[in-house]
């Protein structure tokens, strides 16, 4: 039963950080816009939420854990759009292709988060490893509710970025069925000419899709940091393997954001399964490790045997659109 | 009746637009009166789809003013347009496929934040009642037919309060019961006081429900009439013009003899719509025949069909006669078994940069798209194309800043010659081109007729796939009609009239299971 | 009339050139890495307080310093060149083949297994020939997966061959969990430490010698493939229109297949090279990321294999030499990917300036 409890657990903190960067990516994605630097956007908000929150807490004599987590989003969100940002101006303004683009963003964010991410403390003057103790237990405090036996568990034991999640994804799944925006946005990814013929500012649609999805992104960079290791900081590249599990994610789920909530913890449960099945040597448990990304690729492949159009991603996904010039 | 002496909701005074050096429309002017139904009639390339995207708002024209209720107005955007309460339909529908009717019709408009699906359901299903129509506001749009889109388009259009619709050959892609339905529907829409303009070239349609007619030829106003005054030889007249001498050359055909005999022919396109029907013709040795026909009507599924690009239906044949009596059929075979067969059958398709030619590679390399792969060996061999691009340069006077300079930034009179050269050089039996001339300056074209009439008289079947028929009759020595994927009469290009063709263009004669006429 | 239409036209409206001399082409190109360079010590400036000169100063020095630096910049260039190299057909065909990582560590697998299970068994040349086609084999197969995925069903290559890299990842931690030496160390350690069996001979007096040479060998032979060979051609043909390959009769299918198994074997070749030709060890990092900076390679590059070769070692110099500067002030070297993202941030944008021209307001002209 502790086993499953811990499952459990360990499932919805890495599932967090998958439904933050899986969310992020598919509003992005809504767009038509392909972002392939998902991980690097991640380690953006990662690094981004430790440093606001580093320079806080060096700055004040009694650092307080609320305003600590309010700095620490600020910044994280900031760093993070600020990707999606070079990443909507080179391939919207600039027109570079969007595979390549994405990947050098992961390349870059990923030497930016890792390189203050090990160096900040130094750089500051400090010595050893950099740590937020105060911010980080802001992140990570939990409501009485969590002293409620097995549910407590269960249900109530997590940081509130863990509800805020969902409630994205929730608010997400409005926008993109209740709202004329939601709808607008669909039609840019669908078929940006018949948006453009309607009156709908394509270029616009998809810079704001982009940044606020790479914001929401960078939250799981937030989450991993503040929660899962503490307020402290790792280059063990797991932010980067959560990054493009997010990325296939958005496929798994076919587009929709509820779909996101699950399937987010599903990819948890099968990211830690090896570590709960008993009697695995230590060599099949790498094997077990494999998946999420096994799972990940029989569901492309099936999904392209059958090629339902609600499936499918939005048509004009990884395509630039320039008004035609005659 | 129409009573001209009230102000007109639309007019169009002195409009000109030109691309580049292609001018679309020269100094035209237009008048739309409300409750009435006018139709643009005019041929392929006339200008008609140009002259309604300025008033739509897709182009903005160079010179002219746009009046609309007697106020002169901007209009720079779709959205300006749709202030002016003008819609239009295109004839490649803009809607998004897994949309519902619903959601497409309320794409963009601004609104309430959240979207009340019950509200405009009930709006949809009012104007659908008003005007007949039937649009089930949930369906998803992939789920429709091309008339349900096109149903769709209009009640989108109507949706944002348009009082000024334009349709753009809004029956080309219906059935003719379809079609009678539409037609209801303008109807009702005249008698509302909406104004409609209908862009085609079918003249019985004309004839069917217009009130107005207004001709363009080749980008000029040419006059209008009513449709009560006139009759189908009037229209045609004015659309087809008087016939021009183009002097171009026709030698005779020196002792034809059968080269391709093509018979019940049916081929169905991307859509899996029947596109050609039972097409049975002999191109003769040392002959040009001309295809003529509206656009669309089974041209590029004929040719590609017979290229071996595309599978023809069960029961065609195609059989290639050799000049000394060989005999193949070609009917299930790939372009490149016909090539291996020895069958020298050179095709010069409509799309030059997207299908004859790779435009990122420059005129050595194209010129052996379709040989590379002969001769032995793994590497190609360029020494043969190298001599051949310089050759083809030569000869057709192809202006080009270099051998190697990528094709695509070539003009298109130049690349036309590439392509051209390079599919004359396998010394066809059999030559068909599509849309040889199109976009093309007066040069060029006789360039190209020149190059025509040279490989007829080396003995080539020429099938020469043309829209203008000035050129047509002077070029071909037969020319075949098609009218919706059917052989509709093939004529002597000598004694042919321009009426005849133009009719036998837009008026099928009834044969069995075709009649879209009547 | 031309008020109202002048009131209506843009501030800045984007045309297509019709041409550039080439020359120009490289000159922007040459000015944003300048200026990339320029952004960049500034970086470094703000951050160690370095004069931005001796920034890259002390990166060259990094980089080129001694014989040996030299050596090992070489090396990895050389490794960054194959990959770039084994990934141009693919991308020229635009398959867009994201799974180099996973592919490299296919081919490691295999050749570290040949080290350690032959081992001196059989004579070295034969060892290493045999590592050889295992590898090839090994990327081969890694390759194909997808593309058999894609020519079948059409299904997302980019995310295939992404998710494949991690499959071949803890396919790496699992053997190297197999073949741990010491034991606990979590690590294979240095395979054939004493007698050196499968290692890559010293050639022309240098360690680094035989990659260099193969290196060339590829290069070399991968220009001449796409460049003058049929099945080159009909990748160029099958990359630009799915209709003009049609058109010259060219089977789609049969053109993925092979084209992904050139450039999986390749990939795989090169993890041999790294394996048995530099580290002579088998871990998760033996390809390191450099399959992702690798695409970038060959994307600036045009698949041009020969330009690969001076991108190659622009970013290994900055990379290598931001390691450099990173030890030396006690920060991370991790620095150097930073570096290398803003070079090819400006890379990318400045080709925006060679396709395309902007037109302003009033000053239009009507050349075409």
């Amino acid at each position: 039963m502790s086993n499953f409890i811990s499952l459990w657990q360990a499932a919805i903190t890495f599932g967090t950080v998958i439904l933050f960067g899986a969310l992020g990516e598919l509003i992005t994605q809504k767009s038509g816009n392909l972002n392939l630097g998902t991980p690097g956007i991640v380690y953006l908000g990662g690094i981004g939420s430790l440093a606001g929150a580093f320079f806080y807490e060096n700055a004040v004599e009694h650092p307080s854990a609320v305003v600590g987590v309010i700095v620490a989003l600020i910044c994280a969100m900031l760093a993070s759009a600020l990707g999606g940002l070079i990443y909507s101006f080179l391939t919207i303004t600039l027109r570079a292709n969007q595979n390549v683009t994405g990947l050098t963003l992961t390349i870059f964010g990923s030497g930016v988060a890792n390189f203050f991410g090990g160096s900040l403390n130094k750089l500051a003057g400090g010595v050893g490893q950099i740590s937020v103790a105060t911010t980080s237990s802001g992140f990570r405090a939990v409501t009485p509710l969590s002293n409620l036996g097995l549910p407590g568990k269960l249900l109530f034991s997590y940081g509130f970025l863990t509800y805020v999640a969902i409630a994205l994804a929730v608010l997400a799944a409005v926008f993109f069925n209740r709202t004329r925006m939601g709808l607008n946005l669909r039609a840019v990814g669908e078929s940006p000419a018949t948006a453009d013929a309607t009156g709908i500012s394509v270029t616009r649609y998809k810079y704001g899709a982009t940044c606020v999805g790479a914001a929401i992104t960078g939250l799981g960079g937030v989450f991993y940091t503040m929660n899962y290791i503490k307020g402290t900081w790792a280059n063990d590249g797991t932010m980067e393997s959560l990054g493009w599990l997010a990325l296939a994610l958005v496929i798994f789920a076919s587009w929709k954001s509820l779909n996101v909530i699950w399937g987010s913890y599903l990819f948890g449960i099968l990211y830690w399964l090896y570590f709960y099945i008993g009697g695995l040597s230590r060599y099949s448990q790498e094997l077990f490790k494999m998946l999420p990304y096994v799972v990940t690729i029989v569901v492309l492949v099936v999904s392209s045997m059958r090629q339902k159009k609600e499936n499918t991603g939005p048509a004009a996904l990884g395509l630039s659109y320039f008004r035609e010039e005659r | 009746m129409i009573d001209l002496a009230q102000t007109p909701v639309v007019q169009m005074r002195g409009i000109s637009k030109a691309f580049g050096p292609v001018v679309a429309n020269s100094k035209v002017d237009l008048e739309l009166y409300p409750g009435e139904i006018l139709s643009l009639l005019g041929e392929n390339g006339s200008g008609k789809t140009t002259l309604m995207n300025m008033l739509s708002g897709i182009y903005f024209p160079d010179e002219g003013q746009i009046l609309v209720n007697g106020e002169e107005v901007t209009i720079a955007s779709p959205r300006d347009a749709f202030a002016l309460r003008i819609g239009m339909i295109h004839q490649h529908f803009k809607l998004v496929d897994v949309f519902t009717a619903a959601e497409n019709i309320v794409l963009g408009l601004e609104g309430s934040t959240m979207l009340d699906r019950k509200q405009v359901a009930a709006r949809v299903r009012l104007i659908c009642e008003k005007y007949g129509f039937d649009v089930d506001p949930d369906q998803k749009v992939y789920n429709m037919s091309v008339s349900q889109k096109q149903t769709l388009e209009i009640v989108k259009v109507l949706y944002r309060g348009t009082d000024i619709l334009i349709l753009d050959e809004p029956t080309a892609v219906l059935t003719p019961q379809e079609t009678e339905k539409l037609f209801k529907v303008l109807k009702n829409m005249k008698a509302d006081g909406k104004s409609v303009v209908i862009i085609t070239h079918k003249l019985h349609e004309v004839m069917e429900v217009a009130d107005r007619v207004a001709v363009l030829r080749k980008g000029e106003y040419i006059g209008e009439v009513r449709t009560a005054d006139t009759d189908p030889q009037e229209l045609t007249n004015m659309m087809v013009g008087r016939s021009v001498s183009l002097n171009i050359q026709r030698p005779e055909p020196e002792n034809p003899t059968p080269r391709l005999v093509v018979e019940h022919l049916s081929v169905k396109d991307s859509e899996g719509v029947m596109a050609v029907k039972d097409v049975s013709f002999t191109a003769n040795s040392g002959e040009v025949l001309g295809i003529a026909g509206i656009s669309g009507c089974g041209q590029k599924e004929l040719l590609e069909a017979i290229a071996g690009l595309q599978t023809a239906e069960p029961g065609s044949s195609v059989v290639y006669l050799g000049e000394n009596g060989e005999k193949a059929q070609l009917v299930g075979l790939s372009a490149r078994q016909v090539r291996a067969k020895g069958v020298a059958l050179s095709f010069v398709p409509e799309d030059r940069l997207g299908m004859g030619l790779v435009g990122d590679m420059g005129i050595p390399d194209n010129m052996m798209l379709r040989s590379y792969s002969e001769g032995k060996g793994p590497f190609v061999r360029r020494k043969g194309p190298r001599k051949l691009a310089a050759q083809v340069v030569k000869q057709l006077e192809v202006v080009t800043p270099g051998l190697e300079t990528p094709v695509r930034k070539l003009s298109g009179g130049n690349v036309q010659k590439i392509l051209l050269g390079r599919e004359i050089a396998a010394a066809p039996h059999v030559l068909m081109t599509a849309y040889a001339v199109r976009g093309l300056d007066i040069n060029s074209s006789y360039a190209i007729y020149d190059l025509v009439n040279q490989q007829k008289q080396q003995g080539c079947a020429v099938i020469f796939v043309g829209e203008d028929l000035d050129v047509l009759l002077e070029l071909c020595d037969r020319i075949l009609v098609l009218c919706s994927g059917q052989v509709n009469g093939i004529l002597d290009g000598r004694t042919a009239t321009k009426e005849q063709v133009g009719l036998l263009m837009t008026n099928l004669h009834s044969k069995e299971g075709g009649a879209e006429h009547e | 009339m031309n008020k109202s239409n002048a009131s209506k036209t843009p501030l800045i409206r984007i045309a297509k050139r019709a041409d550039m001399p080439r020359w120009k082409g490289w000159l922007i190109r040459i000015l944003a890495v300048l200026l990339a360079l320029v952004v960049d010590g500034l970086l470094i400036y703000a951050i160690v307080h370095l004069n931005p000169v001796e920034v890259y100063r002390a990166m060259y020095e990094g980089a080129f310093g001694t014989s040996r630096r030299a050596w090992v910049s070489i090396r990895d260039a050389v490794v960054l060149l194959c990959i770039g190299v084994g990934l141009a057909p693919a991308f020229k065909m635009k398959f867009w083949n994201l799974g180099a990582e996973g592919q490299i560590l296919m081919g490691g697998i295999a050749t570290a297994a040949c080290m350690i299970y032959l081992g001196t068994s059989v004579p070295n040349w034969l060892l290493l020939i045999v590592m050889a086609v295992v590898s090839i084999a090994a990327g081969a197969i890694w390759g194909l997966i997808p593309a058999v995925a894609k020519a079948r069903w059409d299904t997302n290559e980019s995310l295939f061959t992404l998710m494949l890299n991690y499959v071949a990842i803890q396919l790496t931690s699992y053997a190297v969990a197999c073949w741990e030496n010491p034991f606990g160390s979590n690590t294979v350690g240095i395979i054939n430490q004493n007698n050196m069996a499968g290692w890559f001979p010293r050639l022309f007096g240098q360690t680094y010698g035989l990659n260099v040479l193969l290196a060339v060998v590829l290069m070399v032979g991968m220009y001449i493939y796409l460049s003058h060979t049929k099945q080159g051609y009909e990748i160029a043909v099958a990359g630009e229109s799915q209709n003009t390959a049609r058109y010259a009769g060219i089977n789609m299918t049969k053109v993925y297949l092979r084209t992904m198994l050139i450039s999986g074997a390749v990939c795989g070749f090169t993890g041999y090279i790294c394996v048995a030709g530099a580290s002579h060890t088998i871990s998760t990092n033996t390809a390191g990321g450099r399959g992702f900076t690798a695409i970038i390679v060959a994307w600036l590059a045009k698949f041009n294999p020969f330009i690969m070769v001076i991108i190659s070692f622009l970013l290994t110099f900055l990379s290598n030499g931001s390691a450099e500067i990173a030890s030396r002030f006690n920060l991370n070297d991790y620095a150097a990917q930073m570096i290398e993202g803003i070079i090819l941030f400006f890379i990318l944008g400045s080709e925006f300036f060679i396709n395309y021209r902007l037109i302003f307001r009033g000053k239009e002209d009507t050349h075409e």
